[in-house]
This record gives C-alpha cells, sequence and structure tokens, in this order.
C-alpha cells in the first residue's frame, strides 16, 4: 500500500490521447517530485484537463504510461484512487445537501465509520472556515465557498497527491486569492499537487514548477523565474485609445522590438520585447510614437510575467475568449469542440 | 484558515488494500450510501416531491372524474375507478423513472459522475444505489396513489394477498423501466435531450395500452399494437390481481418481458456508466 517510497509522486512518459481525429495529448512527459507543486499551465484544450483525467484514472490513455505514488493509473486504478484527491471543475457537492451531509457522505465513500466521518467533516469545515455555513444547504453557499467545500471534499480521504483543476476559474479575484491562501496551506503540509490554470499568476504564486501545454505537448518546463528569462529582458507596453490607430502605433514602434510587436485588439495594448535596451527603446518608443501623431496611455517598461512567456512561446495568448470550458460536458462530443476551436484561433 | 495543514499531510484515513469480501462489504455499504444521498435529495426539494406525487394524483382525479364518465368499462365490479387504479399506478411506476434518467443525466454534466468514479468507492454503487433510491421513491408513490384511489372510491376486490402481489409487480415493472431510462441518461447525457426522449417513448407505450380504456374501444390497427405490448401484459396482470380474472396468462407474459428488458438494458446502462468518462 505504500507504493514506491522514491521517486517523484507523479510520473508521467510519453502520454498520448485522441478524441476521434483530435490529438488532445500529443506524447507529453511530466516528472512531480513528493511535496512539490507543479503547475501546468495553457489555454483552453490546450489537453490539460485530459492529462488530469488519465491521471485520475477517468480516462484512459492511447500511449505512454503515468504512474501516481508508483502505481500504474491503467493497470493499478484502485490504488491510485486511494491516493489521490481531485478538485475543480469536476463538481463533488450535492447542492441540495449541506456542506457538512456532503462531507459526511464523501467520507462513508471513503469507507470511514460513522463517527470518523463525521469528526473528518468537522475538522475540514472548521480548516475550510465553513463551521458557520456548515447546515445550510450548499446551493446557498457563494461561488468561493462552494469551492472550498469542493476542495474539503477531495482531502477527505487525506489523500498523498491532489490534483486541481482550474480550481479559480470562474471565481471572483477575493475568492481567488483566498482560494490561493488555501492551497498553500496545504501544499505547506507536505501534499504533492498537480494544478492546472489558463492563470499564468497563478501558477507563478503557486507551482514550485511550471509546465506550460498547448495543443497537446509540452512547450516549455522549468521555474517561473527560468520561464520569464525566456523572453530575455523588459517589456515594453502601452495602451491605444483609438483602436483604429492600433497598427500605425504598432508600426511606429517595430523597429525597436527584439520581435513583432504584440497586439490586442480588443483592450487596445501593444507591448514588445526590447532585451536589455530598457531605457533606450523607451525613449525611441515615444519618438515614434509621436512622430506617427499616435496617442497613447500608461506607457511603460516593465519585468516580463508569465503572459508574455506564454506568447513567445506560442505566438498567441494564454486567455482564449468564446469557448466553454474544456472540462465541462458534452464529453468526446465536447473535447473535439473545444480542441479544433483552440487550434482554429 | 489556522492549522490547515496537518489534515492534508497525515495519512490515518487511507484504507488498506480491499479483500474480496471487503470489497463486496463495500459494494453494499456504498450502495446505500449513496440510496441515502439521493433520498435526502428527494426530501429536500418540494419540486421533486410535487412531480413525483402530485403528478400521479392529478392522473388519479383527471381520469376519475373529468375523462372517467366517457370511458365506458363492461363487467368491472366498482365500475371505471376500479379499472382505472391499476392503469394509473403502472403509469406512475413508468413515469417515474423519467427522474431516473434525469437526475443521471444531470450528474454525468455536473461532473458529479467523474468525482465519484475518481474516489476509492465501488464502482457499481452509483447505478445501483440510483436504482434503489428510485425505487423506493417508487414504491411511496404507489402507496400514496393507492391511498388517494381509495378515497375516490377504489376498492381492491380480490383480497390482501393479491393486492400485495400487484404492488410487487408494479414495482419490479418500474425497476424494468428505470434500467431503461438509466440507460437513456447515461448514453444521452443531456438533461433536456433526456427529458424529451422520455415523452417520445414513455408516452406511448403508457398511453397506447390498457391502462386507461379498455383496448376493444381503439381502431382495429392500434389495437394490434396495444394488445401485444409489455405495459399491457403487466397492467392487465396487476387488474386481475386487484379486481379478479384469470391471472396466469399475462403474468407469464409480463415476467418474460420483465425479464428481457433486464438482461438487455441492466447491461446497457453498466456499460454507459463505464463509457461515461
Amino acid at each position: 500500500m505504500t507504493g514506491v517510497s522514491s521517486g517523484p509522486a507523479i510520473l508521467v512518459e510519453g502520454l498520448t490521447k485522441s478524441f476521434g481525429e483530435v490529438r488532445a495529448l500529443r506524447g507529453i512527459d511530466l516528472s512531480v517530485p513528493r511535496g512539490t507543486v507543479l503547475g501546468v499551465l495553457g489555454p483552453n484544450g490546450a489537453g490539460k484537463t485530459t492529462a488530469v483525467r488519465i491521471l485520475t484514472t477517468l480516462l484512459r490513455p492511447d500511449g505512454g504510461r503515468a504512474l501516481v505514488e508508483g502505481f500504474d493509473v491503467v493497470r493499478q486504478p484502485a490504488a491510485v484512487r486511494r491516493s489521490i484527491g481531485l478538485s475543480g471543475q469536476s463538481a463533488a457537492i450535492q447542492e441540495e445537501l449541506t456542506g457538512r451531509e456532503n462531507l459526511e457522505i464523501v467520507g462513508r465513500l471513503y469507507h470511514l465509520s460513522w463517527p470518523r466521518a463525521r469528526t473528518r467533516a468537522a475538522e475540514l469545515l472548521e480548516q475550510f472556515d465553513l463551521t458557520d455555513a456548515a447546515d445550510r444547504p450548499a446551493k446557498n453557499f457563494s461561488g468561493g465557498m462552494q469551492r472550498r467545500l469542493d476542495l474539503a471534499a477531495s482531502l477527505v480521504g487525506a489523500p498523498k497527491v491532489l490534483f486541481l483543476d482550474e480550481p479559480t476559474t470562474g471565481l471572483d479575484p477575493r475568492s481567488r486569492l483566498g482560494m490561493w491562501e488555501i492551497i498553500r496551506s496545504l501544499v505547506a503540509g507536505g501534499t504533492t499537487t498537480l494544478l492546472t490554470t489558463q492563470y499564468l499568476d497563478e501558477a507563478d504564486e503557486l507551482a514550485d514548477e511550471i509546465v506550460v501545454i498547448d495543443h497537446g505537448l509540452v512547450i516549455a518546463a522549468g521555474t517561473s523565474e527560468e520561464l520569464k528569462g525566456r523572453v530575455g529582458g523588459d517589456v515594453l507596453e502601452f495602451t491605444v485609445p483609438d483602436r483604429n490607430r492600433l497598427s500605425d502605433a504598432a508600426d511606429a514602434i517595430a523597429r525597436i522590438g527584439e520581435g513583432e510587436p504584440h497586439l490586442d485588439k480588443e483592450t487596445g495594448v501593444i507591448n514588445v520585447g526590447v532585451g536589455g535596451r530598457g531605457s533606450d527603446a523607451l525613449i525611441e518608443a515615444v519618438r515614434g510614437l509621436d512622430g506617427a501623431g499616435v496617442q497613447t496611455q500608461g506607457l511603460a517598461l516593465r519585468r516580463p510575467s508569465l503572459d508574455d512567456v506564454f506568447m513567445a512561446l506560442t505566438g498567441h495568448v494564454a486567455e482564449e475568449d468564446g469557448q466553454q470550458d474544456e472540462g465541462k460536458r458534452g464529453r468526446k462530443r465536447r473535447s473535439g469542440d473545444s480542441k479544433t476551436a483552440g487550434r482554429a484561433s | 484558515m489556522t492549522a490547515a495543514a496537518p489534515a492534508a499531510a497525515g495519512t490515518p484515513y487511507t484504507p488498506a488494500g480491499p479483500s474480496l469480501l471487503t470489497r463486496a462489504h463495500w459494494a453494499v455499504t456504498d450502495t446505500l450510501t449513496i440510496t441515502r444521498r439521493n433520498l435526502l435529495v428527494w426530501m429536500r426539494v418540494p419540486a421533486y416531491i410535487m412531480f413525483t406525487v402530485i403528478q400521479p394524483v392529478m392522473f388519479v382525479l383527471l381520469f376519475r372524474y373529468v375523462f372517467g364518465g366517457a370511458i365506458p368499462v363492461q363487467g368491472v365490479k366498482g365500475g371505471y375507478v376500479n379499472f382505472l387504479l391499476p392503469g394509473i399506478i403502472g403509469q406512475t411506476a413508468a413515469f417515474a423513472t423519467f427522474g431516473t434518467a434525469i437526475a443521471l443525466a444531470q450528474e454525468l454534466q455536473k461532473g458529479v459522475i467523474d468525482r465519484l468514479k475518481s474516489m476509492p468507492m465501488a464502482r457499481s454503487a452509483v447505478l445501483a444505489g440510483r436504482l434503489v433510491a428510485d425505487t423506493a421513491r417508487m414504491f411511496v408513490t404507489i402507496v400514496i396513489v393507492i391511498g388517494v384511489g381509495y378515497a375516490v372510491g377504489f376498492r381492491f376486490q380480490n383480497g390482501a394477498g393479491l393486492a400485495v402481489a400487484m404492488v410487487v409487480l408494479a414495482t419490479v415493472f418500474g425497476l424494468a423501466i428505470c434500467c431503461i431510462a438509466a440507460y437513456t441518461g447515461l448514453a444521452i447525457g443531456d438533461e433536456e435531450s433526456v427529458q424529451a426522449f422520455g415523452l417520445v417513448w414513455l408516452f406511448p407505450l403508457t398511453f397506447l395500452s390498457s391502462a386507461f380504456v379498455p383496448i376493444h374501444t381503439m381502431p382495429g390497427w392500434l389495437q394490434a399494437f396495444a394488445n401485444n405490448q409489455p405495459v399491457t401484459y403487466v397492467i392487465d396482470t396487476m387488474r386481475a390481481m386487484a379486481l379478479g380474472g384469470p391471472i396466469e396468462a399475462n403474468l407469464w407474459k409480463s415476467i418474460a418481458w420483465l425479464a428481457g428488458i433486464f438482461i438487455v438494458f441492466a447491461p446497457l446502462a453498466v456499460r454507459a456508466y463505464k463509457r461515461a468518462a
């Protein structure tokens, strides 16, 4: 039952999975040392949820292998299930039942005795600051509280490895910060965690190591600092209030950047990597924009963020609008749709 | 958020690797846990109770007082209300399975089934617990419909033993239909479609039977269908159990049909559950 005590908590080699024509995973490798947090970063349809579903035994891979706590997810799924907790896009909570009832039922399904299930539920409600609301139906909980309850449910079995599939997607900023705090405290307790997210700041905040996934492939891996180093220097950024002048502005600064400037037509934000020539580039940019007669707001140099990294690695921005979450239902059909959409944009 | 870490880090609750006997024990306790959960949900939501209880009661009143006067029945002791009740009970059992299909589709859509599958619980329990809870719910509804029937003039004519047999047959019939519903719910996996599809097959099956009107009042081509479909066999058997008349021939046909439905649809439902990932 102890599994392999040395070696990584999660080991993935050459994992592939297709849904019909759509190749959701095209051979990914991961290794997560015990007690660390791996952030899996990628846009909708990148394959994050597919990977989590395979690692939590919900989906069989087409090829490659995946071990969790030394157990093979295909050949020893029961042992894997005893080692893991899953929270995030799929909800374990029953809204009609109270928070306490939800956790007690999950406890029973983990084969705790009734008294133990009750004690465990009370512990977790306390730990997640839900004691006051414990006896209200979960449908009256705020989004943040529901997410905390869902996370609590995933911890009932005291898992060695925790999978958090986009744990803060759809939460307001304040609940998000609260969730981060909880996840940090869990991690400090030594739970190995695999966290998927579309939010680069989230990976930055919580993860020891980050892998960036796009179109079913790992396109970069490292610490957040290492990844930022990939952008190679500072970023010049400003907003053009008049959206019709966006391309003029981009042309005006085209020569000063290390690469192509990136335009966001929605927000009017333009940014470009300028390497080590920070102040010179700033001055040139001001001259160029002034010469072109383009008005700008908030022209500044900043350190690169993971957004810039993502942009530099993939050539597109991390967050894509107008799509269903990859993990939302519709099943095989759904996976196909979102992947196709992800690729098209 | 004080002292958040220790609970997650320790492993005092992780169960040991299970033996076959333990697994069998878990299959039972997990089924009971899921059953309990489903019944709790049912009791918490007034709308569910309305749908499952009020609707059949409305059917009783509608047919007893609105349509009943226009439906001629001959040779039935006590008249149309006695003819009607076994039919309504059969229809109630069949329609109760809407809840099964919808609940499973919802759980699939919301990801509840995913989560349960990622836990070390018995895999059979989600489906088994659903069927047990829904059968219990159906049984309660049948008892209520009989109570309302008594209030509007229905009387069993054939003794308590056969009255009980009728309720048992109705429940087993409902359970068989539940298997079909569970399969459709899991295979379609979308609440609205499941609901629409349920109407498409359940309505004809129950209304084009002997449930509400004597079949000889239907046009000939319709009689051919109504006389030879399982709902008619089951309801004719129930009616004979409740009111008297030959039971055996229809009972054997009912048993054959119900066994056939179990043999085909129980494995299909299990397969759809396994695939629903």
